[in-house]
């Protein structure tokens, strides 16, 4: 039998993913769901964010601090993609994106004198807040899920007020919203910068989670699973977002389980691969079946 | 003489080797509803994303109550106070009927990033007065009834009215409209008259592309001809139907 009381750090261990993933599929809706700006380079600007809040920590900033720079930093990368991409059409956006994805990449790969390279950086501290230190698993699974709650709360507010009616009205038609008075680009470049600012934040969190980071964990890999949890979810829905983390994270977890209790062993040692294989499958059911996603716009309006 | 609202100055417009517009000039008064008619492709809908900053004219220049708009970005002429409907509809289908309308007011302080954030008292009595705006320019459509349902599920005539009317949401100074009864059946074609017949009586400025003859007589108090680029003639709906330039580019066209 499964030891369900034994596994509860495991569980836990899934949960501070759920909510790292909530944040960064909610941040990469705004910026496509709502804005329509097909974004393949999300992992970018979290590993802009992991990265900031590493090297200013342990160079003695506070992390609340260090945060704040992941957040402010992410953003300014969203704006400095977005300001020469902003004329681009649609596919070529997406391209762009997915460019700047991969120079990111190979910046933390070859500025090895800041960033260890391939080496990585180990020995992050966990995050710590006027003297407490969030170094069990639930107290900083109470620290992410206060700031996926955060996050949830803004992107609310701001997709729920008129600033996010133009950004739906942008993504559906932006010719039409121009020659309603809108200044398209100003808002394409709001919502990429304060997407990526909170896929900083995220990146600020999962840094100090695993406690180490090499480049490898911010690839185009992760862009297409954030932008899974995206479309599973629903383009232009928080909450669905939400659903998308849960489901995402947690989706491929029996194959581990299974891999770890029997003897399959590409099922062991390629859990990695397998685990990729079961999102490109989700992807395509989701297309062909459920375009919308779950909770997607249009679906439970009345 | 009443004030220009729109004035079209020696406007040419060329596509590589093609003269779309010609040395086009032509003035939109206050209060006064000119039709622009002429044969496919003569460069009706040229002139429009000319005067709404879509495409630089190759020559000449606009004024919109005696400022020059050309060279001002789309965005900034629309906020000059010119509103327009396109002549394949623009709508944004996912919205519904009602925000469709919101999305033009303007000046709104709930689209400043701080203001939609702190959800502030006066930002919510101002939404609460432009949603009572944007029904009332539902119920001038009919389509009040119709206000949370999603734009892609009306009918097409239904879309067209709407593409209406929020042009109107942006309280423009002159409405532009590409052939809004084109293509639409008797009853619908009838409704848009009746919108265009109404705002006329409100003392709109209005510039129309228009085929039916019909709906020009009826509606115009000027209409300005293209033929190839070239205006070839302008006139009351009466004199132009009696001028022979325009009855041979019709007719010519008709024996191509
Ligand atoms: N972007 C463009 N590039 C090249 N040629 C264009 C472009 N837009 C329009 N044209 C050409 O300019 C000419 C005028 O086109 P326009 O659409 O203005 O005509 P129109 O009077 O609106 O016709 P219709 O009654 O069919 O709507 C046509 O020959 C058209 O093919
Ligand atoms: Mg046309």
């Amino acid at each position: 039998m499964i030891d369900l009381l034994g596994m509860w750090p495991y569980f836990l261990h899934l949960l501070i993913y759920i909510g790292i993933y909530a944040i960064l599929g909610m941040s990469l809706n705004l910026i496509t769901g709502y804005t329509g700006l097909l974004n393949l380079g999300h992992a970018a600007f979290w590993g802009i964010g992991a990265y900031t809040s590493v090297l200013l920590v342990l160079a003695g900033i506070p992390w609340l601090l260090a945060l704040v720079a992941s957040a402010v930093l992410a953003g300014l990368a969203g704006l400095l993609i977005g300001f020469p991409s902003l004329n681009l059409r649609g596919d070529y956006f997406a391209v762009a994106t997915l460019g700047f994805g991969e120079i990111i990449r190979s910046i933390l790969i070859n500025w090895s004198e800041v960033t260890r390279g391939p080496l990585g950086i180990p020995g992050i501290p966990r995050p710590e807040v006027m003297g407490f230190v969030f170094e069990s698993n639930e107290a900083f699974l109470a620290l992410v899920l206060a700031l996926a709650f955060l996050t949830y709360v803004f992107l609310r507010r701001l997709t729920r007020s008129s600033f996010g009616r133009v950004l739906r009205a942008i993504r559906e038609d932006e010719i039409a919203a121009q020659a309603l008075g809108k200044d398209v680009n100003k808002y394409k470049l709001t919502a990429m910068g304060i997407g990526a600012g909170f896929a900083g934040i995220a990146g600020g969190l999962f840094a100090h989670y695993i406690t180490f980071i090499d480049p490898t964990s911010f690839v185009l890999n992760e862009s297409v699973l954030m932008l899974l949890i995206v479309v599973l979810g629903g383009m232009g829905s928080l909450e669905g977002s939400l659903v998308g983390a849960v489901a995402l994270v947690l989706l491929p977890e029996p194959l581990r389980l299974i891999g770890a209790n029997s003897d399959i062993t590409w099922l062991k040692t390629g859990f990695a691969q397998v685990r990729m294989a079961v999102y490109a499958l989700v992807l395509l059911l989701v297309i062909i079946r459920l375009p919308q996603g779950l909770l997607g716009e249009g679906r439970n309006r009345k | 003489m009443k004030e220009a609202m729109l004035n079209v100055r020696g406007i040419s417009k060329d596509f590589g080797g093609l003269k779309a517009l010609n040395n086009v000039s032509f003035e939109v008064g206050e209060r006064e509803v000119v039709g622009l008619i002429g044969p496919n492709g003569s460069g009706k809908t040229t002139l429009f994303e000319i005067i709404n900053g879509f495409y630089l004219p190759s020559h000449g220049s606009v004024e919109c109550c005696g400022q020059r708009i050309t060279g001002l970005l789309p965005h900034e002429i629309a906020r000059r106070g010119i509103g327009r409907t396109f002549q394949i509809v623009r709508l944004f289908p996912k919205l519904t009927v009602l925000e469709n309308l919101l999305v033009a007011e303007q000046h709104l302080k709930g689209e400043l990033l701080l203001h939609a954030l702190l959800k502030l008292r006066h930002v919510e009595a101002e939404d609460r007065a432009n949603k009572e705006k944007a029904l009332k320019l539902l119920e001038l459509v009919e389509l009040g009834h119709k206000k949370n349902e999603l734009a892609e599920n009306l009918s097409y005539g239904q879309q067209k009215l709407l593409e209406i009317a929020r042009a109107l949401a942006l309280e423009p100074r002159i409405l532009l409209l590409d052939e809004p009864d084109a293509g639409l059946n008797p009853t619908i074609a009838r409704k848009v008259f009746n919108v265009v017949k109404e705002l006329k009586k409100e003392g709109k400025s209005v510039l129309m592309i228009e085929h039916d003859m019909e709906t020009v007589m009826g509606l115009c108090d000027r209409v300005v001809v293209l033929d190839f680029g070239e205006k070839i003639a302008e006139g009351t709906p009466k004199e132009i139907q009696a001028n022979e330039k325009v009855l041979e580019a019709y007719l010519g066209k008709v024996k191509k």
